[in-house]
C-alpha cells in the first residue's frame, strides 16, 4: 500500500520537457506552440517546451522570444546555440537544460500533432514503460502527402528492417517519441549513428538494453510549409545503418 | 548474439541439412524420387519468400493510411491558430 501512495506522490510531480530542435522553422514554429498550448493545457499535465534553435537564418529565434512573452518563460524556455550541430546534440542540448522527469521530443514542422501528446503520457503511466514511440505502421496510424514511391520506399525499408532487426517496434525512423529522462540519456550515450538514422538507432539500443516500449499510432501530416526531403543519400544512410545494427546487435 | 550470428547459425543449419540429402548421406527411397526438387529446394524457398515479401509490402502500401481527415483538421487549426496568434500580437 505504501508503494501506492508513493507512485501517486511521483504521478504528481511528472513534468514532461518537450524538446523543439528547430532549423527555419518561423513559419511553423507558432503554430506548433499554439497546438501544444491547447491540448496540453488542457490536460493539465505540468510541461516546458524547450525550444533549441540552430541559428535560423530566417529569425526563427525572433518569433520564438514573442511566443515566450505571450506564454510565459515557465512554459517556453529558449536554449539557442550558435550553429547548425545536428539532432543528437540537440537533445544532450535539451536535456541538460530540461527540468521535466521525462522528455519528449517531436518535429515542428506540424508532421507531429501535440494532440497525441497526452495519449503518450497515459500509455506510458498505465504501463509504466520507459519509452513510448509514436507509429505511422499501426491501425489508427498513418501518413498524409506521400505519393506511391514514398510509400513504397517506406514500407519496403520498414519489411526489411523489421526482417533483419526484430526491433520490437514497428516505427523505427519516427521521431515522435516520450522518453524517462535517464532512460533518452542513456541512449544517446550508447548511439554513434548522426541524422535521422539516429532515431531507428536509439529504438534499437532501447531493445538492448531490456528497456520497453509503448507504441501509440499517429497520423502524421507532411511538411504543410517547406520540402520534405527523401533521396538518395538518405536511402544510403538508411541501408549504411541498417547493416551496421544488423552487424553489432 | 548478434542479428548476423542469428542469420548465419539458422542458414547454416539449414544448410547441413539440404547438403546431408543431396549428399546421400540420408538414405530414403522419397528423397531419391524426388531428388530435383530437393536440389532446387533452396532456389523455390528464396522465390517463395520474395513473392511474400513482395505482396505484404504492396498490400501495405495500397492500404497506407492517407489521413485525410486529420490533415483538414490540421489545417482548420492552422486558421485557428493564426487569428489566436495574430490577436495576441503576434508578429511574423
Amino acid at each position: 500500500m505504501a508503494a501506492t501512495s508513493l507512485d501517486s506522490e511521483i504521478t504528481k510531480s511528472d513534468k514532461y520537457s518537450i524538446l523543439l530542435p528547430t532549423y527555419n522553422e518561423r513559419e511553423n514554429l507558432p503554430i506548433i506552440i499554439w497546438l501544444i498550448m491547447k491540448y496540453l493545457d488542457k490536460s493539465g499535465y505540468d510541461f516546458e517546451v524547450i525550444i533549441i534553435d540552430d541559428g535560423s537564418p530566417d529569425g526563427t529565434l525572433d518569433v520564438a522570444k514573442q511566443l515566450q512573452k505571450i506564454y510565459g518563460s515557465s512554459k517556453i524556455v529558449l536554449r539557442p546555440r550558435e550553429k547548425k550541430l545536428g539532432l543528437g546534440t540537440a537533445y544532450i542540448h535539451g536535456i541538460k537544460h530540461a527540468t521535466g522527469n521525462f522528455i519528449i521530443i517531436m518535429d515542428a514542422d506540424l508532421s507531429h500533432h501535440p494532440k497525441f501528446i497526452p495519449k503518450f503520457i497515459e500509455l506510458q503511466r498505465e504501463h509504466d514503460y520507459d519509452l513510448v514511440s509514436g507509429t505511422r505502421y499501426k491501425d489508427g496510424g498513418g501518413v498524409h502527402g506521400w505519393d506511391f514511391k514514398r510509400k513504397l520506399i517506406s514500407r519496403g525499408a520498414n519489411f526489411v528492417t523489421q526482417l533483419l532487426l526484430r526491433p520490437g517496434a514497428s516505427d523505427l525512423t519516427g521521431s515522435f517519441r516520450l522518453y524517462k529522462k535517464d532512460v533518452l540519456q542513456k541512449l544517446i550515450d550508447s548511439c554513434v549513428s548522426k541524422g535521422y538514422v539516429f532515431q531507428m538507432e536509439m529504438i534499437i539500443r532501447a531493445r538492448q538494453l531490456d528497456y520497453t516500449i509503448g507504441e501509440v499510432p499517429i497520423t502524421f501530416v507532411d511538411r504543410v510549409y517547406g520540402e520534405s526531403k527523401l533521396g538518395g543519400s538518405e536511402i544510403f544512410q538508411f541501408a549504411k545503418a541498417l547493416l551496421y545494427l544488423f552487424a553489432t546487435t | 548474439m548478434t542479428k548476423l550470428l542469428e542469420w548465419i547459425s539458422v542458414i547454416s543449419a539449414v544448410f547441413a541439412v539440404w547438403y546431408s540429402l543431396i549428399g546421400g548421406y540420408v538414405k530414403h527411397p522419397m528423397i531419391e524420387n524426388n531428388m530435383n526438387i530437393v536440389l532446387v529446394s533452396p532456389i523455390i524457398f528464396v522465390l517463395l519468400f520474395g513473392l511474400y515479401a513482395v505482396t505484404v509490402v504492396l498490400y501495405r502500401v495500397f492500404t497506407f493510411n492517407n489521413c485525410e481527415e486529420a490533415a483538414k483538421e490540421l489545417q482548420v487549426e492552422i486558421a485557428e491558430a493564426r487569428k489566436d496568434l495574430l490577436d495576441k500580437g503576434l508578429k511574423w
